[in-house]
């Protein structure tokens, strides 16, 4: 028994072990709460697809040796303002949800590639750096926001026609395109199949490309700059892939976020939407300098699946105060604090 | 021949310094003139901003000068500061509980305050022994950390472990510490002692003497032999180790004694405002101070009482104006707020920047 334990946390590490027995207690509990466990799988579901993409989007960063990308939320308002403009187009539907895709596309190229610019002459620093340059663009995008020169109703503050609002609603635009594009319905509700489908497409084309000559390049550079850069890789250009694919997968990540949510959250919505994503793959057994797909996937399940089950039934047990949301601030920070420790350790 | 040299070697010398002046000051030079365009537009009355001003000086500077040791010891700016909020609002819960106001209200709370400030330094000085080098980004996500702990004792273990039944701290389910604690019972007991008028600006006498003595007491540490070793570290943690400085316990003082700092800060910021918001009155406490030291020219490798002093009033004004000046200028009152906000971000991400650049080219010298 003991030698298990001790192999399980050697192979996945103290979070992926902790956080799957945390899981557990808590399915137990709620079955003895008599909650309704097909109705909290379900829901699980559909936040496991919600938050899949910008967890992916933490790969690229990770493995081109520019290490968790704090500024995650660069991308983030990227996709928010392709989101909008399609908003503005007056498109809806699939439509709609395809041509965001597209706007981010451009945009995120060059936010990374600005981005990258200063993360090439900060090495070492990228964390604490990004960090806040991730912090100072949302509030300086907020100016953005009340100033744009958008137009449809819809967004727009009723009182004085300027200014886009704090939440801005899909529902008649593009709300739940992908959740429910194929129709799969279980107990009455519908499966976020699409989403999970685009989300494995999307894994696919990440594994492939890690696996392409590109990719190959970007995990050599990243793993060992010296090597790299004696066996004639462009580590510079090599870390620039990486930053630029991470914030157009933000980009895109947040558009199919809010697809599923209903709403896109303007101002300090995306403030500390980075934080969330690092969470799940370091819970999936990722580090700062190692990550796979196999990472995001358990991360994100075993995150959203922990968020979403502890609401219910930590209420039950606790109605006062949101013990949920404090537990949620706990695990995230405490496990990007071990990574950060661990880190330390190999140095 | 060789005189001409030298002397052009000179001129050099001296031009390069002048530039150089600037060029270090240029970031407290940029927001004089800020602060100085915004409090026109803004169409305040000086004794307004003034009073203000002196307000939030003295319910700000200690925590701002809790952040000085850190730096000087190599460690960065200190965003873990949060943690030694925290322990000055333990304290103040404790008399509010008890019901202690005044002047001993104060004292007490800074009693109570001070064990645990230095528990809680030891702890996040051993984290960031294990972090070195990425001090700065643990220090940060330890606050973040410790705000959710903070939250658990209070909302979880208030009147069932720790047994408090007062229905005016304490939610209406006897679990957990309400959102806003009244704290009147200590409200301006230091400011009020002294507090003359001098042409319609008020001023805390007692509460500025308190933070002249702290900055007396930080300016003595930095002239002992441990202040000697703060510095040693701060320029090549190698070569201090090498020659003999215990690294990791001069560290842990260095960070203990900012806790302790920003917890008796903490409280003097709590006696002027007289609300505590129970789980937010915390929060941004780190980023402001550290917005608030660059702002007056210091760095993530340097700072002093002076940068401190001249940063907390130049941030401040902004705080103060910028509000109006946005809405005078743009229409818009939120435009001024978010523009703050981006202020407060944006020179620590410049500050960061700067600072891994130098690192970077110092690192290329060392290499060459």
């Amino acid at each position: 028994m003991k030698n298990l334990w001790k192999k399980s946390i050697e192979r996945y590490g103290y979070p992926k072990v902790y956080i799957t027995i945390f899981l557990i207690l808590l399915l137990i509990i709620a079955v003895i709460q008599k909650q309704s466990i097909p109705d909290l799988l379900i829901d699980s579901l559909i936040r496991i697809g919600m938050n899949s993409i910008l967890v992916l989007a933490m790969v690229p960063g990770i493995v081109s040796g520019t290490g968790l990308n704090f500024a995650l939320s660069i991308g983030i308002l990227c996709g928010i303002l392709a989101g909008c403009i399609a908003i503005e187009m007056r498109l809806v539907g699939l439509t709609a949800f395809l041509v965001a895709v597209l706007i981010n596309i451009p945009l995120a190229v060059v936010a990374g590639y600005l981005y990258g610019l200063l993360l090439n002459r900060v090495k070492g620093d990228e964390m604490t750096v990004g960090t806040y340059m991730g912090f100072s663009m949302v509030s300086l995008m907020s100016i953005g926001w009340l100033v744009l020169p958008f137009k449809n109703p819809d967004m727009v503050w009723a009182i004085g026609g300027r200014g886009l609002r704090v939440t801005i609603t899909l529902v008649d635009k593009y709300d739940k395109v992908l959740d429910h594009l194929i129709k799969f319905k279980v107990f009455d509700r519908n499966l976020p199949i699409g989403t999970l489908i685009f989300f494995g497409i999307c894994c696919l084309l990440m594994w492939l490309f890690l696996r392409s000559k590109t990719g190959a390049a970007m995990i050599a550079a990243g793993d060992n700059q010296k090597f790299a850069e004696a066996s004639g890789i462009n580590v510079n250009k090599q870390r620039m892939i990486g930053v630029i694919i991470s914030m157009i997968l933000g980009g895109i990540g947040i558009i199919v976020y809010a697809q599923s949510y209903g709403f896109f959250q303007l101002y300090q919505g995306p403030l500390m939407m980075p934080f969330v994503a690092i969470s799940a793959i370091l819970i999936g057994g990722a580090t700062a300098k190692k990550a796979s797909i196999g990472n995001v996937i358990s991360g994100v399940i075993l995150f959203q699946a922990l968020l979403t089950i502890s609401l219910p039934v930590i209420n039950k047990m606790m109605p006062e105060g949101n013990l949920s949301e404090v537990i949620r601030i706990i695990v995230s920070n405490g496990v990007i604090l071990y990574a950060l420790t661990k880190m330390g350790g190999n140095e | 021949m060789m005189s001409t040299k030298i002397e052009l070697n000179d001129k050099k010398e001296k031009k390069y310094d002048i530039k150089q002046l600037i060029v270090r000051n240029s970031v407290p030079i940029m927001f004089i003139v800020i602060c100085l365009g915004g409090t026109i537009a803004s169409k305040l009355g000086p004794a307004y901003v003034l009073n203000e001003l002196i307000a939030r000086l003295d319910r700000n500077l200690l925590l701002v000068l809790s952040l000085i040791i850190p730096v000087l010891a190599g460690m960065g700016l200190n965003f873990a500061l949060v943690i030694g909020a925290m322990a000055g609002q333990i304290g103040l819960i404790t008399i509010k509980i008890f019901d202690i106001g005044g002047l001993p209200g104060i004292l007490a709370a800074t009693l109570i305050a001070t064990p645990f400030a230095i528990i809680f330094g030891l702890g996040t000085g051993s984290i960031l022994n294990r972090t070195k080098g990425q001090e700065m980004i643990t220090s940060l996500i330890l606050g973040y950390f410790a705000m959710g702990l903070y939250q658990l004792v209070f909302l979880l273990l208030m009147g069932t472990l720790i047994p408090v039944k007062d229905p005016e701290i304490i939610l209406p389910g006897g679990i957990g510490l309400k959102n806003a604690i009244d704290l009147n019972l200590i409200k301006y007991s230091l400011d009020k002692i002294w507090q003359p008028a001098i042409m319609g600006v008020k001023i805390p006498v007692v509460s500025f003497i308190i933070i002249a003595f702290f900055c007396a007491v930080i300016w003595f540490i930095t002239r002992t032999k441990l202040g000697q070793d703060f510095r040693a570290l701060g320029q090549d943690i190698n070569i201090a180790k090498v020659s003999g400085i215990d690294v990791d316990k001069t560290r842990l003082i260095a960070i203990t004694i900012s806790t302790v700092l920003a917890a008796w800060g903490q409280i003097m910021f709590l006696q002027n405002i007289g609300t505590l918001q129970t789980y937010s009155s915390h929060e941004q406490v780190g980023m402001f101070a550290v917005a608030a030291i660059l702002v007056g020219g210091a760095s993530v490798t340097k700072a002093t009482i002076g940068e401190a002093i001249l940063g907390t009033i130049l941030f401040h004004t902004l705080f103060i104006v910028s509000p109006n000046a946005g809405k005078n200028l743009l229409g818009d009152s939120q435009i001024g707020e978010f523009f703050r906000a981006f202020i407060a971000y944006g020179v620590i991400a410049m500050s960061l920047v700067l600072h891994a650049f130098q690192k970077t080219i110092m690192s290329k010298a060392k290499r060459d």
